[in-house]
């Protein structure tokens, strides 16, 4: 491999960023076209790899490899497996579409995407390295930014205590997975922070049972907190309604993701049996957020917090996918995780288009939106059937395989997180009735129009990802499942 | 043996060259004395890199066992001199300490003395070169004569220096009483000589202690701190919270290690370990309460203390090398903070964290250094804090020290939350000045230019940073 596209990958949008940060503040096209550049190679790049990767082989491919402190034995290692690759792709979509969508804002825009684009390196950072230090940098990279990213532009009632309080929960979780990640380096004592060899040294015994017992809770759960894991999620719905739209998308759609994927590949992939210990008690929490999330969403008021919430119970099926460690349970928690990425990232540039227009969120304030702007209408609904896991729609090709995974170890909890499918079911339909039909109050009639094109072109990117896959599974699936089988052989190849 | 103190050699030459200068300059010529000093700093760097430079992993005892000649000094001294020139430009701009020659010979004095601090293995030497420093920073903190608070500031300073200076005496005077040496590498070999009482050498450490703790402001000799800050003029308050506490860590460091290991290892990990809490959770908890921003990032600094003091504690080749690191990043980092906080002052008159609403508007540049320099205190990738948090818990881990590594990493959370609120009030809150530009002069733009580099440079490429740190650390062991 000559051509380092991965790290052409990561570095695009930091780079852009800091072009972007050089050009006038008043010259606010030239900054939207710079962004809409990057953006536009980040994802053919990532599509490029996404199509790339040679599922025959199996394995890491398009790897890497550069020192970077050798006396601590931390490298620069990029490498794409059937995990992250879809990941990338994710972040690649969501970064294009984001952009797309925060074309109208208006305030500081170069410090809006220079920010953004600084998350978005340290997301792509996240998902190809394999490194635990370069993990745990990038990581970190793509934290702050959220920060300033939503107490900005944020919602002006809760920024800046939302801002706060998920910067605050991020940063927990991450400095004590960092103490996690930093007894693993000493007690390999291999001098590597390579993962792939620690995961080797693993394998080789050289964690004992007792100390991955002890330091999976602290790994894993310090990253699951931004997979939004119970009872740890508090700060993600109230994240999710004080962003801007471009961020929630980000956050919602990717960042979450972030958690979930650090959490497996530091935590499931590095401490096996000690993922085998605690698998019934994150088993457990994975239910109660599924179930109680989508509970929770059903209550609500507030268009976004209702996303919002759908999100912490749709996260619940990764975690749970990842509990069961078997080969359908992983499958659906790795393709849910891109499959509700996209999903979700739609459903929060429908919330903001409709909000920019009609300045409220309250679901009963609002109605007959289908009238006025049909795309989102349609849009929301495709989302909303994925969300419901129909079949021939993303939604199911994920859904489906985790709950086959935990029927084979615990079918009671199959049966009490389905429940959950007939709760989103009522939360999305009496949103879709409610918002998009109906009668459209007076005050609306006049002053609502329709979306732009560029709005509409990130709306149909998304739908047709969902429904592709959706349709032909293929493109997803042996890939997803091929990083599986190399996970699952940590586990003597159940 | 005249090579290796060459750096103090020109320090000297440099101090005559600007007192002449300023004698013959009129008035209003005195603020290129700024760039006369920091130049003269830059090409003493220069030439003590090309010449003074101590051979790796040899270390001697120079001028009849006086000075010690070792990477590890040497580095200091190099950290030395840069905060002293990026301080003078700093200072430059200031009305009534920038046009005076007093002000920059009174800061090459005491950086001669934390020279001769980072590199003297007597108690003598030592303690004329810590008295070499100090006093002319008392009167530096009280510089500006008009200004009520600077003198207060200057004359607070004072009186705990001297105080604790002489508890640190009355030690030093323990340690000769029972030895009837004063040379550190020879007063260790009479530990081991059982004539040397344990409640001696215990009292010797802990009166020893106070003088540094004084210096580097650990709990509970930190009260100075956020009061001298505030008062100082600021960019002396950057070089105390930067440069002095780097010296104080550098002699810390080389007492503990050459006197007091391995044979009072155990009293004084324990101690320091439990100060090294108190420190972080006081300074950053105390901090949360503040609203001036000189005080807040005073006490930020005594929590700075507390994060170098894991390193310390962790005993080891890579505590060693994680604490020169961390001194390298946090005085690259605070010096930043600092410059902000100067040229802010200068044009807004105000250190209230609430009078930097609207700053990005009105310089969205300097709030970018603000940002990379707050961020990089709170340890955020990709700069310097990060790594250097991550070197000093690392070294805590290995050497089983977790709780503490769980007590840091839990404080630099509450140290996250003060920084972003100021960052808030940076880029968020509004102020009816918002369109009015904040200019920075150029020695500002340099010195900050150079340091937010630095922070993100040193922050990503470690490597040649981390040899230059091991190699320090590895001259004290």
């Amino acid at each position: 491999m000559d051509f380092p596209v991965l790290s052409v990958i990561v570095f695009t949008p930091i780079v852009a960023g800091l072009l972007i940060l050089l050009i006038p503040g008043d010259r606010k096209t030239e900054i939207r076209v710079t962004a809409l550049a990057a953006a536009v190679l980040a994802l053919i790049l990532s599509a490029w790899v996404y199509f790339n990767y040679d599922t025959a082989l199996g394995g890491y491919q398009l790897m890497e490899h550069h020192d970077w402190l050798p006396a601590l034995g931390i490298s620069y290692i990029v490498a794409v497996d059937g995990i992250n690759a879809p990941l990338v792709l994710l972040t690649g979509v969501v970064m294009f579409t984001g952009v797309l969508i925060s074309w109208g804002v208006d305030d500081r825009p170069r410090e809006f995407f220079a920010f953004l684009f600084i998350l978005a390196s340290g997301v792509f950072g996240v998902f190809v390295a394999q490194d635990l230090f370069q993990l745990f940098f990038f990581y970190e990279i793509a934290v702050f930014p959220m920060y300033l990213l939503i107490a900005i532009w944020g919602w002006v009632q809760t920024r800046e205590y939302a801002a706060m309080k998920l910067t605050l929960y991020l940063f927990i979780g991450s400095v004590i997975a960092l103490v996690g990640g930093l007894a693993m380096y000493f007690e390999v004592g291999l001098n590597t922070f390579n993962m792939i060899r620690i995961a080797e040294a693993g394998q080789a015994g050289a964690f004992s049972q007792s100390f991955q017992i002890f330091w999976f809770p602290f790994v894993f759960l310090g990253f699951a907190v931004l997979g939004g894991i119970f009872p740890f999620h508090n700060w993600s719905p109230d994240g999710h309604v004080a962003a801007p739209t471009a961020v929630s998308m980000f956050h919602a759609g990717v960042l979450m993701k972030l958690g979930a994927f650090a959490a497996l590949r530091v935590g499931i992939m590095l401490l096996p049996q000690g993922a085998e210990y605690w698998r019934w008690v994150i088993m457990g929490l994975a239910t109660v957020n599924v179930v109680y999330g989508a509970f929770i969403a059903m209550v609500q008021t507030d268009f976004k917090y209702v996303i919002g919430f759908s999100s912490v119970s749709h996260m619940g099926l990764v975690m749970l996918g990842f509990s069961t460690l078997t080969p359908e349970g992983l499958t659906g928690a790795g393709i849910q995780m891109f499959s509700h990425g996209v999903m979700t990232a739609l459903f929060f540039a429908v919330v903001g288009m409709v909000y920019d227009r009609a300045h409220t969120r309250q679901i009963n304030e609002l109605g007959g939106f289908s009238k006025k702007m049909p795309w989102v209408a349609v849009a929301f609904i495709i989302g909303g059937l994925v969300s419901m896991g129909m079949p021939g729609l993303s939604g199911f090709v994920a859904e489906f395989p985790i709950f086959m995974g935990v029927w084979r170890v615990a079918p009671i909890v199959a049966i009490i997180a389905a429940i959950s499918i007939v709760i989103t079911a009522s939360y999305i339909i009496r949103i879709i009735g409610k918002v998009f039909f109906g009668p459209m109050p007076e005050a609306f009639e006049h002053h609502i129009g329709d979306v732009t094109v560029l709005d509409k072109v990130a709306l149909v990117v998304l739908c047709v990802i969902m429904i592709a896959i959706g349709v032909y599974p293929a493109v997803m699936s042996p890939l997803v499942a091929s990083g599986v089988e190399s996970i699952l052989r940590l586990f003597g190849g159940a | 043996m005249l090579l290796a103190i060459l750096p103090e050699i020109l320090l000297l030459v440099l101090i005559g060259f600007v007192i002449a200068l300023d004698a013959i300059w009129k008035p209003e010529r005195r603020r290129i004395l700024g760039w006369v000093t920091a130049g003269g700093l830059l090409l003493i760097m220069v030439v003590a890199l090309l010449v003074s430079r101590p051979v790796d992993g040899e270390a001697r005892l120079i001028f009849g066992g006086m000075l010690r000649q070792d990477w590890f000094g040497f580095a200091f001294k190099l950290l030395f001199l840069f905060s002293a020139a990026v301080t003078a430009l700093f200072a430059m701009d200031i009305k009534g300490a920038g046009q005076k020659g007093e002000f920059y010979t009174l800061m090459l004095v005491s950086t001669l003395g934390m020279n001769l601090m980072a590199s003297s293995a007597d108690l003598i030497m030592l303690y004329l070169s810590i008295e070499t420093t100090s006093i002319p920073l008392y009167i530096l903190a009280g510089f500006m004569t008009r200004d009520d608070k600077s003198v207060e500031s200057g004359f607070k300073y004072l009186l705990f220096g001297a105080v604790t200076s002489t508890v640190m005496l009355y030690g030093f005077s323990l340690l000769y009483g029972f030895s009837g040496q004063t040379n550190l590498y020879h007063l260790s070999l009479a530990f081991y000589d059982a004539q040397f009482p344990d409640l001696a050498m215990l009292a010797g450490l802990l009166l020893v202690l106070v003088g540094f703790g004084f210096k580097v402001s650990i709990v509970p000799f930190h009260f100075w701190a956020p009061d001298v800050y505030e008062g100082a003029p600021t960019p002396v308050a950057g070089f105390l919270s930067t440069a002095s506490k780097a010296a104080g860590f550098a002699v810390l460091l080389r007492v503990l290690m050459a006197l007091f290991t391995p044979v009072a290892a155990g009293y004084w990990v324990t101690l320091l370990a439990i100060v090294s809490v108190l420190t972080m959770t006081l300074g950053n908890f105390l901090a949360l309460a503040q609203k001036n921003i000189k005080r807040m990032l005073a006490y930020s600094s005594i929590a700075h203390a507390g994060y170098i003091l894991i390193g310390v504690v962790s005993l080891s080749q890579l505590g060693g090398t994680s604490v020169v690191f961390y001194l390298l990043g946090y005085l690259l980092t605070n010096l930043a903070a600092f410059g902000v906080v100067v040229a802010f002052w200068q044009v807004v008159g105000s250190d209230e964290i609430a009078s930097y609403a609207g700053m990005s508007r009105r310089s969205p540049w300097l709030a970018l250094a603000m940002l990379v320099a707050l961020l990089s205190l709170a340890g955020m990738p990709p700069l310097v804090g990060f790594v250097a948090k991550v070197f000093v818990f690392a070294a805590a881990v290995q050497a089983d020290l977790i709780w503490l590594a769980i007590i840091g990493v839990l404080n630099s959370i509450v140290g996250l939350y003060y920084y972003l609120t100021v960052l808030k009030v940076v880029y968020l809150y509004r102020s009816p000045d918002d369109d009015k530009p904040i200019s920075v002069s150029r020695p500002y733009a340099i010195a900050l230019l150079v340091l937010t580099l630095g922070i993100i440079l040193v922050g990503t490429i470690m490597g040649p940073w981390f040899a230059w740190a091991t190699t320090a650390a590895q001259g004290i062991f």
